[in-house]
């Protein structure tokens, strides 16, 4: 077993504060932020990710307040639907793609190059260059509120629903240029993301470590390999269409706009070969940092890496494949309906091999509930149920009353809040010591969780049934005779939960950064390459690039009698 | 889910007995049939075949995700419960397993053989549904969906409303189904009464069509269930189920048009000499509008501006002056008019019955 660690050089670990300022240069702030600007590291490249989606995540956050605040009880007179209708676009558009993409990016970033025993992703500065287009599409999706009047003053920010409906968005029905900052900020995002994914690819295919055969990885570089493969061919047709709608309200083409023969449909097929797909996307990187996770706090080795690995091929494959199950009341005809109602219906097997895989890794271990912990076992239970409930979605009859209701908001919050953010908090208490060398205060975390939980619960579980009794998502406002006043006051105040909860973890973010406890190379007895190297990790990563005979590299070096490569 | 016709029979039978006691206590209070105690847009409490069939599949896809649920949520509750780190614990990792073919395969296995079964039923409702013949009694509806607003046409009997549905009671015996055609005038919409069928969307460029039969007379809510722009909450839907002889009767009267007659003479004029004819029409005096709905029968209507309010003289004055009032957003202009000649115009509108 030839795997070095960084202490064993002899270069200091995070403990040492001189090792610290060394590496930061103590410039004056401007010399610093002018140093994050430059960056083509990935490890900064991922923080800024990081950052950037956290701060999305705030806002998306105000927005779902004023949302719920409006919805809380009938007849409400609060917000007017022109506001309501940008907020609802402005709450999807940026939860979506300035912050769930972001965090999936950023983790990308920060750590693949790091598990798989490599310097920096393989292109450094396509990196950044695909950070800053995320960076530049957040402020143009968001210059609408300044820009979006045009001549017309017809509006100030997007209003079209973040899946813009043709011919919703045709010069026609959107005046002003509200829609087009929505297309320009979704299009250069999506370059952004496919820049990212081809580093992704190209970095796990070409630069990992000795050793590292593709059946070694740690499974969340598979996942990552599969997430950067469903991105170039996901991404790519929603940029397309975003680049066929602006001909369309610029230059008079005509792919969607229905009063000069487009196709409204065409739209939808666009919208949603990128848009199922993208669940996946976001989804996988949250089962990569469960199946990183949940190992390392049930002290024991994934159950079924291999069956493992080709559940998420599996994934990758079939969810290309199910997209018109968001069509079903199109009219595509029984035969589309039934198609896609099967195939849908198939990722439930390989999704359901993963919840399996994960219990049976718990099953027979230690569990030591810290809070990334604590957020991976809520992340297997609402995953549990968000998947059941895309079961019953999946059955195309049973969707033609539930599409468009509130239970699919449920539903799909179920699969973004309860599985993905759930699991993008874990990664955070996890990686949070490498990533700054100190550690998230766990009382903090706690509460952090527990406020959350509550919050999501409330809100969520709760927000199902106005969708059953025959509430369409995307009013802003209902009569008092349907029943659904006092679901919809219980939606509100789980609102409120959630927010004091993301209130409590960006403080401790901020406290933990300057109080936090020194957290060491290695603060949970962890197995992974990422691991072995200071906290934070120097520039450049590794002293020399380690060399690996298992999956489980710091195994073998913590169990030199009974090394894991004995048993793959 | 798999329905035989004397199943479905029986199930009529059940609800008819059932439902009538409630619908008479529930009439009274709201208009819409009430058989629901929790809302009048259930989709729990069909009332219409393909509500049924749907609901019917819903309880079966529940049942068995429920067991699903049940046994996985147990299997983590139990794990957690069971394999938590002990106070006393030793310090040593516990065994390591790698995995086992056998358990592997179980689970995969299952619920493929799940997943088989349901899409079976589910691909069997579909048909049912979809791939029903019209019978010769049938009832043909066209809806236009609008911004905001439905207009409803009776091709047959040269009928044309808008945002309240008038169609035919059916039953097994007596079969009377309503097909309607959705198309679209201008952006996406979808047509949802959760208690006569699941939704179906009214696409620009596109003719689709869906069926519903009403089992009891009453009025079934709902609205419009794609965003189609800043009015889209007060897309209202209200379907009338009539019994066959009030429903007959329903469309000889729509069929008739209103007399012109000295009340309404003045605000007539005023109607034809303003912009209200450009886009609206009323039978008999010129004009075919069609942005607007159609005003022929305007006071056989329960509500304005497609369910944004009540139809009554004072909020159609008040609507006239300013629709924007009842539903800010609507493509309605104010329109300005001097008071005497809004109460003519009103005055004019309450003859068209």
């Amino acid at each position: 077993m030839t795997v070095k660690t960084a202490t064993q050089d002899g270069i200091p670990d995070g403990t040492d504060s001189s090792w610290v300022s060394e590496c930061d240069y103590p410039g004056t702030l401007l010399e610093r932020i002018h140093g994050w600007v430059i960056t083509v590291d990935h490890k900064r490249l991922g923080i800024m990710y990081v950052l950037l989606a956290l701060a999305y995540l705030l806002v998306g956050g105000v927005l779902a307040i004023l949302i719920r605040a409006q919805l809380a009880v009938p007849n409400n007179h609060l917000i007017s639907p022109q506001v309501f209708n940008r907020l609802f676009t402005l709450h999807g558009t940026t939860m979506i793609f300035l912050s769930a993409m972001p965090f999936i990016f950023g983790f990308a970033n920060y750590l693949v190059p790091l598990m798989i025993g490599a310097r920096d992703m393989a292109f450094p500065r396509l990196n950044a260059f695909g950070f800053w287009l995320t960076f530049f599409s957040g402020l143009l999706l968001y210059f609408s509120l300044i820009g979006g009047e045009g001549l017309s003053g017809a509006g100030t920010a997007p209003d079209v629903g973040w899946f813009a409906y043709s011919p919703l968005t045709s010069r026609a029905f959107s005046k002003g240029h509200s829609t087009d900052y929505w297309i320009l900020g979704v299009m250069v995002g999506g370059f952004g993301s496919i820049a990212t994914a081809i580093n992704i690819v190209t970095t796990i295919i070409t630069m990992r470590c000795p050793g590292m055969t593709l059946m070694k990885m740690p499974l969340l570089a598979w996942l990552y390999l599969v997430v950067g493969g469903m991105v170039l061919i996901a991404i790519s047709p929603l940029t397309a269409a975003q680049i066929m709608l602006l001909l369309d309200r610029f230059l008079g083409a005509h792919f969607f706009d229905t009063q000069a023969g487009g196709s409204a449909v065409l739209w939808m097929h666009f919208f949603w070969i990128f848009g199922h797909p993208e669940v996946y996307i976001l989804v996988l990187p949250a089962f990569a940092f469960a199946s990183e996770i949940i190992p390392v706090f049930s002290r024991k080795a994934i159950f079924g890496y291999p069956v493992m690995v080709g559940a998420t091929v599996a994934i990758g494959f079939v969810s290309l494949s199910v997209w018109a199950h968001h069509m079903f009341t199109v009219g595509l005809g029984p035969t589309a309906n039934t198609f896609f109602t099967i195939s849908t219906m198939f990722v439930a097997v390989p999704t359901g091999m993963k919840i399996f895989n994960w219990i049976a890794t718990m099953w027979g271990g230690k569990l030591i509930f810290a809070t990334p912990m604590l957020f991976s076992v809520g992340f297997l239970a609402q995953f549990l149920i968000a998947g059941l409930t895309g079961v019953m979605l999946a059955a195309a009859p049973f969707d033609w009353q539930l599409n468009n209701s509130y239970f699919v908001i449920a539903h799909f919050h179920y699969v973004i809040v309860g599985a993905i953010i759930f699991m993008i908090f874990a990664a955070i208490y996890y990686w949070f010591p490498k990533a700054t060398g100190r550690m998230l205060n766990e009382r903090l975390g706690k509460w952090h969780f527990y406020l959350f939980v509550i919050g999501f619960h409330l809100t969520f579980d709760t927000m199902h049934v106005p969708g059953i009794l025959g509430m369409p998502r995307r009013i802003y406002t209902y009569e008092a005779d349907r029943g659904w006043g006092t679901l919809n006051f219980i939606c509100s105040v789980g609102a409120l939960f959630q927010g004091a909860a993301l209130v409590v973890f960006v403080f401790n973010i901020i406290r933990s950064l300057q109080k936090g406890a020194i957290a060491g190379s290695d603060p949970w007895n962890a197995w992974t390459l990422e691991w072995s190297t200071p906290s934070p990790p120097p520039s450049y990563n590794f002293a020399t690039i380690p060399e690996v005979r298992s999956r489980r590299p710091l195994w073998d070096i913590k169990h030199p009698t009974d090394p894991d490569w004995n048993y793959e | 889910m798999i329905e035989s016709p004397i199943i479905l029979t029986f199930q009529r039978r059940a609800s008819l007995a059932t439902g009538g006691i409630v619908l008479l206590c529930s009439q009274v209070c709201c208009g819409a049939v009430r058989s629901d105690p929790f809302s009048p847009t259930n989709i729990f409490s069909p009332a219409s075949p393909p509500a049924h069939a749907i609901a019917n599949l819903a309880y079966f896809v529940l049942l068995i995700t429920a067991a699903i649920f049940a046994t996985v949520f147990g299997l983590i509750i139990y794990v957690v419960a069971k394999y938590r780190r002990r106070p006393n614990d030793d310090g040593k990792e516990p065994p390591q397993v790698y995995g086992s073919n056998a358990v592997e395969t179980a689970w995969t296995v299952v619920p493929i053989i799940v997943v088989v079964v349901l899409s079976l039923v589910t691909a069997r409702v579909i048909h049912q549904i979809q791939e029903v013949p019209k019978p010769p009694g049938a009832v043909d509806v066209q809806i236009i969906g609008h911004q905001f607003w439905w207009e409803i046409r009776y091709p047959k009997y040269g009928v044309v409303t808008a945002n309240e549905i008038h169609v035919p009671v059916g039953s097994a015996a007596e079969p009377r189904p309503t097909f309607l055609e959705l198309r679209s005038a201008d952006v996406a919409h979808s047509f949802w009464v959760p208690r006569l069928a699941g939704k179906t969307n009214l696409i620009p460029n596109r003719v689709n069509t869906m069926w519903i039969e009403p089992e009891r007379a009453g009025v079934y809510l709902g609205q419009c269930a794609e965003y189609c722009g800043t009015q889209h909450a007060l897309m209202l839907i209200r379907v009338y189920a009539d019994d066959p002889d009030a429903f007959d009767r329903w469309i000889k009267g729509q069929q008739q048009y209103a007399e012109p007659n000295a009340i309404g003479a003045a605000g007539r004029e005023l109607f034809q000499a303003n912009a209200c004819i450009n886009c609206h029409t009323v039978n008999g005096i010129g004009g075919a509008g069609r942005f607007g709905p159609d005003l022929t029968h305007l006071m056989s209507r329960a509500t304005l501006g497609s369910g944004a309010t009540e139809n009554t003289q004072e909020n159609l004055r008040a609507w006239i002056m300013q629709p924007d009032h009842f539903k800010p957003g609507v493509l309605m202009p104010a329109m300005n008019l001097s008071d005497s000649d809004l109460d003519n115009v009103v005055r004019y509108l309450l003859t068209l019955k």
